[in-house]
């Protein structure tokens, strides 16, 4: 009973400790909560309408070119720019235009095919240029713009953001954390007390959990007043969500931190783990991208499990009755994580 | 358990430790008993080893031979029981800055069953003024003090403190030394550490001087001063030590007991300051020498690790 009483209280004191400690770094507080905004704000104005980014297109000097020109000029959505010739390479390489058009019965179009801006530049160029030269449209479509909250790529791209600085802050504040205590030969001294191992890394993890909330509340606060972004679903679920994230990131940091011995050493290793979770976890474009081959692969990353079902529920209204798998995956990071930290924790 | 022994129970024995690292043998086949209730000071020089011993008896490095009993247990048997009745400072922790003093103190307190009040340790080691003070603001005297009561706070029989005092001003030595002296006088056991002689006569009932790993002499301070031959040291130079008299003569001077030169000084040890100081400057008129430098002083430890060692403590 005493013993239930002395061990809680050793690990509320830890966590406290660590708690009290963040708050009173300044600097890694302002990052934890400026950071995210920041990137919002640069990819949401990035991003905002991508429909009315106008097509940019070059026109090769030379006769002829004056009607192409003509031509496009007073449509809505075409910036037309003469090229010399030798000016054209530069131009496409830098993306300073779309595509070129060297004019001719019929035209040359140079484009890459690789750049979905090219090619929607080659589509919307041959449609005027075709107008231009009398065809007939059959029709004129009823245009429905997707521009209700919910289905653009900034509702999109918020969950992906959140669940990325989830990550991020998970494992830098404590990897860094963990080496400056070994470094202050402070780990040493606590293991020459009583105190459990694991109480100590658990209370890393807890105090992780504790600047969650105010992390996510001030985000997603941020992402609904610039660009109204909501929640679809329940924010219990949310709140869910990234109380399991929380415990998978913040394992995973304290297995990266587990044995290094300088701040280098582990900016090393963290970026090493955070590179591949960054490109592979569907933050920025969906990961239905990449080939199927490395779809498992990709499936299991638990950033990619994170932000899968944070877009299930803020995006689609899910429950987490739907997100067994998902929700399995953080746990079982959380918790390998942890054991092996605990294996291989170096408290010296 | 049988013991055959009747003396005071050992709270902590050591044999044979060795401790390797790569080519250098930090501890050198080490043999310790500290008796309860007892002071116990290693001394020595930077590097003698004395760090690498106290963290094998915290059970904090594991030798790469020797026995270690701490309070009658042993390390293999299970860290966690014994680890409550131990209190350790060590020498290169340096506390979280962004804490209080009150808020260390408290979480050291949460790791023990049968804990001191945080207010009690503050009053004990001083710091009752500084209680809401950042450990980052305090000063050295303080920071050690902080350290020792985070040493204290879970009641221990048994204190280790590796180097306690060093680089504080003298003041917050002497405090620091009452304070020892209060948790002897309540029954304590330190096991301390210390490269000043000082420390060693105040505190220490008795003292190991250990170099290069090994023990090199074991007493109590007085016995250890004893070794010299004599309790004073006198000590002179002459401004032609070419004319300087010879061992022999010097040894057979009224009073003199033993004879060491030392970068051209003399030191002459003795018990009886009284007749050797007449004795040598009668022996030096006649050579027609002129003295550089005369003094005497009581001898220290100093004057045991020189005589055993040829070397100062300082220089490491
Ligand atoms: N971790 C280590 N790695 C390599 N050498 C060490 C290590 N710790 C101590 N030593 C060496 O062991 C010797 C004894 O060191 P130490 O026990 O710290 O001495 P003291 O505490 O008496 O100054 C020194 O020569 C030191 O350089
Ligand atoms: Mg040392």
């Amino acid at each position: 009973m005493a013993e239930a009483w002395a061990a809680r209280s050793a690990l509320w004191q830890l966590t406290l400790a660590r708690v009290r400690e963040y708050l009173r770094e300044p600097e890694a507080l302002f990052w934890a909560f400026a950071f995210p905004a920041i990137l919002t704000l640069g990819l949401g104005i990035a991003f905002r309408s991508p429909g009315r980014v106008p097509v940019r297109v070059g026109v090769e000097d030379g006769p002829g070119a004056g009607a192409i020109v003509a031509a496009l000029e007073p449509r809505a959505g075409f910036t037309v720019e003469r090229l010399a010739a030798g000016a054209i390479e530069t131009a496409l390489r830098d993306g300073r235009v779309d595509m070129v058009v060297r004019p001719g019965t019929p035209p040359a179009y140079r484009y890459d095919p690789t750049r979905a801006q090219s090619r929607l530049a080659r589509l919307a160029v041959d449609d005027a240029l075709e107008r231009a030269a009398g065809r007939e449209d059959r029709w004129t479509p009823v245009e429905q713009a997707a521009e209700v909250p919910g289905s653009r790529y900034i509702d999109w791209l918020v969950p992906g953001l959140l669940g990325l600085n989830v990550m991020s802050t998970g494992l830098w504040s404590i990897g860094f954390a963990i080496v400056e205590t070994r470094n202050r030969k402070l780990l040493k001294r606590l293991v020459a007390t009583p105190m459990r191992r694991r109480d100590y890394l658990a209370a890393q993890i807890l105090a992780r959990l504790a600047f969650l909330v105010p992390e996510a509340v001030v985000f997603l606060g941020f992402a609904r007043l610039a660009f109204g972004v909501g929640n679809q679903g329940s924010y219990l679920a949310c709140g869910a969500l990234l109380f399991l994230g929380g415990i998978s990131f913040a394992g995973l940091g304290l297995l990266i931190a587990s044995r290094a011995r300088t701040i280098e050493a582990v900016s090393g290793l963290l970026n090493v783990v955070m590179l591949p979770l960054w490109l592979l976890s569907g933050v920025f474009f969906p990961t239905s991208q990449f080939p199927a081959a490395m779809q498992p692969i990709i499936k299991v990353i638990p950033l990619t499990a994170f932000n899968d079902a944070l877009r299930a529920v803020m995006l689609d209204g899910r429950s987490l009755s739907a997100l067994p798998l998902e929700m399995g995956i953080l746990v079982v990071w959380g918790l390998v994580s942890f054991g092996l930290a605990l294996q291989l924790f170096r408290w010296q | 358990m049988p013991s055959a022994s009747a003396a005071p129970p050992a709270a902590l024995r050591c044999t044979g430790l060795v401790k390797r690292y790569g080519p250098v043998v930090a501890v050198d086949g080490l043999d310790l008993e500290v008796r309860a209730g007892e002071c116990f000071g290693l001394l020595g020089p930077n590097g003698a080893g004395k760090t690498t011993t106290i963290e094998i008896l915290e059970g904090l490095l594991q030798p790469d031979a020797g026995e270690v009993e701490v309070l009658g247990a042993r390390w293999a048997d299970g860290a966690g029981r014994l680890r409550e009745r131990l209190g350790i400072q060590l020498q290169e922790t340096r506390l979280e800055e962004k804490l209080t003093v009150e808020e260390t103190l408290g979480l050291f307190h949460a790791f023990y069953r049968h804990a001191r009040p945080v207010g009690d340790v503050l009053r004990v080691v001083g710091l009752d003024a500084k209680r809401t003070s950042r450990v980052g603001r305090l000063s050295g005297g303080q920071r050690q003090r902080l350290a020792v009561g985070c040493a204290l706070v879970g009641r221990p029989e048994l204190l280790f403190l590796d180097e306690p005092t060093t680089g504080l001003d003298p003041q917050s030595r002497r405090q620091l030394w009452a304070l020892l002296e209060d948790f002897l006088r309540d029954g304590g056991t330190v096991l301390l550490t210390t490269h000043y002689m000082e420390e060693a006569e105040t505190l220490c009932h008795r003292v190991a001087v250990v170099d290069a790993g090994r023990v090199i002499a074991l007493g109590t301070p007085a016995e250890l001063v004893s070794l010299l031959g004599g309790d004073h040291v006198i000590e002179f130079a002459l401004i032609e030590p070419t004319v300087t008299p010879p061992d022999e003569r010097l040894r057979a001077l009224a009073g003199v007991t033993g004879v060491r030169r030392e970068n051209g000084a003399v030191l002459l040890a003795t018990s009886a300051p009284h007749l050797a100081v007449p004795a040598l400057l009668a022996a030096l008129e006649p050579a027609g020498a002129r003295l550089a430098r005369l003094t005497t002083h009581s001898a220290t430890l100093e004057d045991v690790f020189m005589a055993l060692t040829g070397r100062h403590l300082r220089d490491g």
